[in-house]
């Protein structure tokens, strides 16, 4: 009587069994990778019964891409591919030689970069034919968020000598007042194609 | 003096298996940390196109999805090879989605409502007419902020 007896230890054999058990239950239940993609904001709506305001844009102004049933584009009235559109984007937001065919550029002073002559008004205008391919229109979407994006290291290395996106808050708004991104989405026209 | 050891018969000794849990715990957490729970079961197959510019969603629970593709194969039978919509767990028409909006953001929070996000994933051969009308009916519903997803297209 009054005999020490020993806890025997837990059995854990079974544990790698209910970890498995576990890890299978999460490996079937969830996906990997997260999602990306590009944001885009939408015009508001326009309310009913109301013919759509004329905007005037200045022609020069205006940067028109067209893509057609059959993938092709039509940058300003001439076909080139998609590979060329970038430099050709950013060629036209930048106006370096202040030409006329090209949009108005106007100084305005930016907070923490000074004086800067921007071409403000510049508008891209992606319009799409109904049986255009989603694949093709990203690549557009996509190359002209890459014309932005390269602009926007470029200025950010020459006025603070980082990237674009190892600056501060304060510092990127900065840069997105220099180059906002202008993409409008215009409701589609059944050009081109026959339907 | 040297010992000479006398030849006996040896076993291999049992393999431990008491790290074994403490392994797969390490995955298990592993696996928790990466992955995200499945938002719905697809009913249309969607490969999302390339983009080297695609960026990271940064809040999911302000994200509604709208899916557009082709049904799955075993579905095909009874919805046909056309491009489809989805929407939470089940097929939908385009005139649908404008309330679908109204009732995912009358089911948030309040102050978190003029966030929302609606995230288009679509396939990349779904024709653009479709997703046209998506977006008009989101812009309709006032829901502005899209997003395109986009497979995140690593290199040049």
């Amino acid at each position: 009587m009054g005999k020490k007896r020993k806890t025997s230890e837990i059995n854990s054999s079974s544990m790698a069994d209910i970890a498995f058990l576990l890890l299978i239950f999460f490996l079937v239940t969830t996906s990997m990778g997260s999602t990306t993609g590009l944001t885009r904001r939408l015009p508001p709506p326009l309310p009913p019964d109301q013919d759509i305001p004329p905007v005037d844009i200045n022609k020069r102004n205006l940067f028109v891409v067209k893509i057609n049933s059959q993938n092709q584009l039509l940058v300003q009235g001439t076909e080139i591919s998609v590979k060329e559109l970038r430099a050709k984007t950013k060629e036209f937001i930048r106006n370096d030689a202040n030409e006329l065919t090209l949009p108005v550029k106007s100084k305005v002073t930016i907070p923490l970069i000074g004086e800067m002559e921007i071409t403000k008004e510049h508008v891209i205008s992606l319009q799409n034919d109904v049986d255009t391919q989603y694949q093709a229109y990203i690549e557009v979407q996509n190359e002209l968020v890459a014309a932005y994006s390269e602009l926007r290291n470029e200025l950010s290395k020459s006025k603070f000598g980082k990237e674009y996106s190892e600056l501060d808050e304060a510092h990127q708004k900065a840069i997105q007042a220099a180059y906002p991104q202008k993409i409008s989405e215009a409701e589609p026209k059944n050009y081109g194609g026959v339907k | 003096m040297a010992q000479i050891r006398k030849k006996e018969d040896r076993e291999t000794p049992a393999l431990a298996t008491s790290s074994l849990p403490d392994i797969i715990f390490m995955f298990l957490f592993f696996f928790m940390a990466v992955t995200t729970m499945k938002e719905v079961t697809f009913k249309v197959r969607v490969s999302p196109p390339m983009a080297s510019e695609a960026e990271k969603l940064e809040n999911k629970s302000l994200t509604r999805y709208i899916y557009v593709g082709k049904p799955m194969e075993d579905l095909k039978k009874t919805f046909g090879s056309e491009t489809r919509i989805q929407l939470g767990d089940a097929f939908a028409d385009v005139s649908e989605l404008q309330q679908f909006i109204i009732n995912e953001r009358s089911a948030m929070k309040e102050e978190d409502q003029p966030l929302l996000t609606v995230s288009i994933k679509a396939d990349k051969d779904t024709k653009m007419g479709i997703v046209n009308d998506i977006k008009k009916e989101l812009r309709n519903a006032s829901a502005l902020k899209i997003i395109y997803a986009a497979a995140k297209k690593t290199g040049s």
